[in-house]
């Protein structure tokens, strides 16, 4: 009886490390098919749903260059730009170099089975801590993706994708996020009072904000200018 | 015959100079808050901003445009504009007594009436002058300064982001019924004005009530929110900034064209028509009634 014991322990190991092989074989495959993208430049419509922001739908154009630059611009009006939307670009997790990854088993997530890996970098220098992907196997695409940051929080993106899947480029993504309450001074801004703060008073307020990103065109590998991201 | 008084009155109250110096100090006013902005701006716009800066990437030159600025220069002054008015108002009927000339004044073919309505109505006329002064520099002169974009109007617990093409029929609707507010304290000053027989006492008194409703209105104290505020008409003169509320769909976004409340700007509209009627009322009443000696 006495050999089983390390045996055990010994098959488990290599099944864990076969699996961690196993995750870390399908991001390299998801990354190879994000890397055909070298640049885009996208025309969107974004809508914001921050339970403190009245805010109109807004035209913006996103621009990103491998391996990690991205901006969001509003060129024909003001928006509020969640920070964590620079997580749109999936690279950010698919380029980290130093990390390991676990498979979490199934799961299905806007209609598709997918496959969750969790992702931990190891360096201390990443601005990420840890992030779940689900990806959909059979197409190479990251369909969910919840990433905590250090300074941030923790983001989760939900995509879809239909003309641009080839490319790896969601047509659709739904950016949540933590928000923190927005409060100023009492007598600061003198407002009117038109009855809506009562109303307000008794409703609890989400503490999450959504940002919905909807993508109408892209521009892929036809160069973006370093200047953009100044 | 009340064009006629309406002109007189209109005469008499620019060709005072003190008439002036309320359009030189709004002037001055919104020059120098514009002239604040342009040069520590972004300081102001992170006042407002400053909780959301680790959340949101803030647009801090986009939001410092010549909308904001308006809104910003009239939320500054439109608190002290009363002081102005009455300072015209408060003058019109006890100025003719304390100079001797209401006896004068009264004994000509004109009823009473007839009178103090020219002379409200001269006031009304002085006040909606005030303001299409104020909207000149404030609106076109912030314009030409900043720029234009869209409109971020920060409340005390949430902001409104309005399109620019959206803003400035806003703009228009708020300095209207800013006009009807001012025109409330013309009421009132001119009211107080029958009863004197000095200017001082008038402006004094109307700049008090002023003083003390608006201080009541932001002790935000259970007992005067439920029994004063909704009735003062400090609550009401407010309403120009309900037209910067704007209302959301569903799904979070704006729509354009809408107020975020229309009922109650309609609700305060009244009220402060009702405050002028009273203040007319009583006016009235009282000039017709009162023995003038001087």
């Amino acid at each position: 009886m006495k050999p089983v014991f390390p045996l055990l322990i010994a098959a488990c190991i290599l099944l864990s490390a076969a699996r961690a092989q196993g995750a870390k074989e399908l991001l390299q495959k998801v990354k190879a098919k994000y890397d055909k993208v070298d640049d885009y430049t996208a025309t969107a419509k974004m809508k914001t749903n921050v339970v403190f922001i009245k805010a109109p739908v807004a035209t913006i154009k996103v621009y990103y260059k491998k391996p990690d630059k991205i901006k969001i611009k509003n060129e024909s009006g003001v928006s509020f730009i969640p920070r964590g939307s620079a997580n749109v670009n999936m690279n950010n997790v698919l380029g980290l170099s130093d990390f390991e990854a676990v498979e979490g088993g199934m799961e299905k997530t806007g209609g598709v089975n997918c496959k969750v890996i969790r992702i931990f970098p190891l360096s201390d220098e990443e601005s990420i801590t840890r992030a779940t992907l689900y990806i959909d196997e059979s197409r190479l695409l990251v369909i969910r993706s919840v990433i905590s940051t250090k300074e941030n929080g923790t983001y989760e993106l939900g995509m879809s994708y239909k003309k641009y899947a080839e490319w790896g480029l969601p047509d659709k993504v739904e950016l949540s996020f933590n928000t923190r309450d927005y409060k100023l001074p009492k007598g600061v801004t003198i407002d009117y009072d038109n009855g809506t703060g009562k109303e307000k008073a008794g409703e609890a307020t989400p503490k999450k904000g959504k940002v919905e990103i909807s993508y109408t065109s892209y521009i892929i590998n036809k160069g973006v200018p370093d200047s953009v991201f100044n | 015959m009340f064009i006629e008084l309406l002109k007189i009155e209109l005469y008499k109250i620019f060709k005072r100079p003190r008439t002036f110096i309320a359009f030189g100090a709004i002037a001055v006013i919104i020059l120098l808050v514009q002239f604040a902005l342009k040069v520590n701006g972004k300081d102001f716009v992170q006042f407002y901003t400053d909780s959301q800066a680790d959340t949101f990437d803030i647009p801090y030159e986009k939001i410092l445009n010549g909308y904001f600025v308006c809104v910003a220069v009239l939320h500054m002054i439109l608190i002290h504009v009363p002081l102005l008015v009455a300072l015209i108002a408060g003058d019109m009927i006890s100025g003719e007594a304390s100079l001797g000339t209401l006896r004068l004044l009264a004994g000509k073919p004109v009823t009473r009436t007839q009178l103090l309505m020219a002379k409200f109505s001269a006031s009304t006329v002085y006040v909606t002058l005030l303001l299409a002064w104020m909207a000149l520099f404030a609106l076109l002169g912030s314009l030409l300064i900043f720029g234009t974009e869209d409109l971020v109007v920060f409340k005390e617990t949430d902001l409104h982001i309005i399109k620019a093409g959206d803003v400035i029929w806003r703009f228009f609707a708020a300095f209207v019924f800013a006009a009807l507010a001012l025109t409330t304290i013309a009421a009132m000053a001119l009211m107080f004005s029958v009863f004197s027989e000095n200017s001082l006492g008038p402006i004094v008194a109307t700049v008090c009530v002023v003083i003390v409703f608006t201080i009541v209105q932001q002790l935000r104290v259970p007992v005067f929110e439920e029994t004063v505020n909704p009735w003062s008409f400090t609550t009401h003169m407010l309403g120009w900034k309900g037209f910067f509320y704007v209302e959301k769909n569903a799904e979070g976004a704006t729509i354009t064209g809408s107020i975020e409340n229309p009922a109650a700007l309609l609700r305060s509209g009244l009220i402060l028509t009702g405050y002028i009627a009273l203040f007319l009322g009583i006016s009235i009443r009282s000039f017709n009634k009162k023995d003038i000696l001087s």
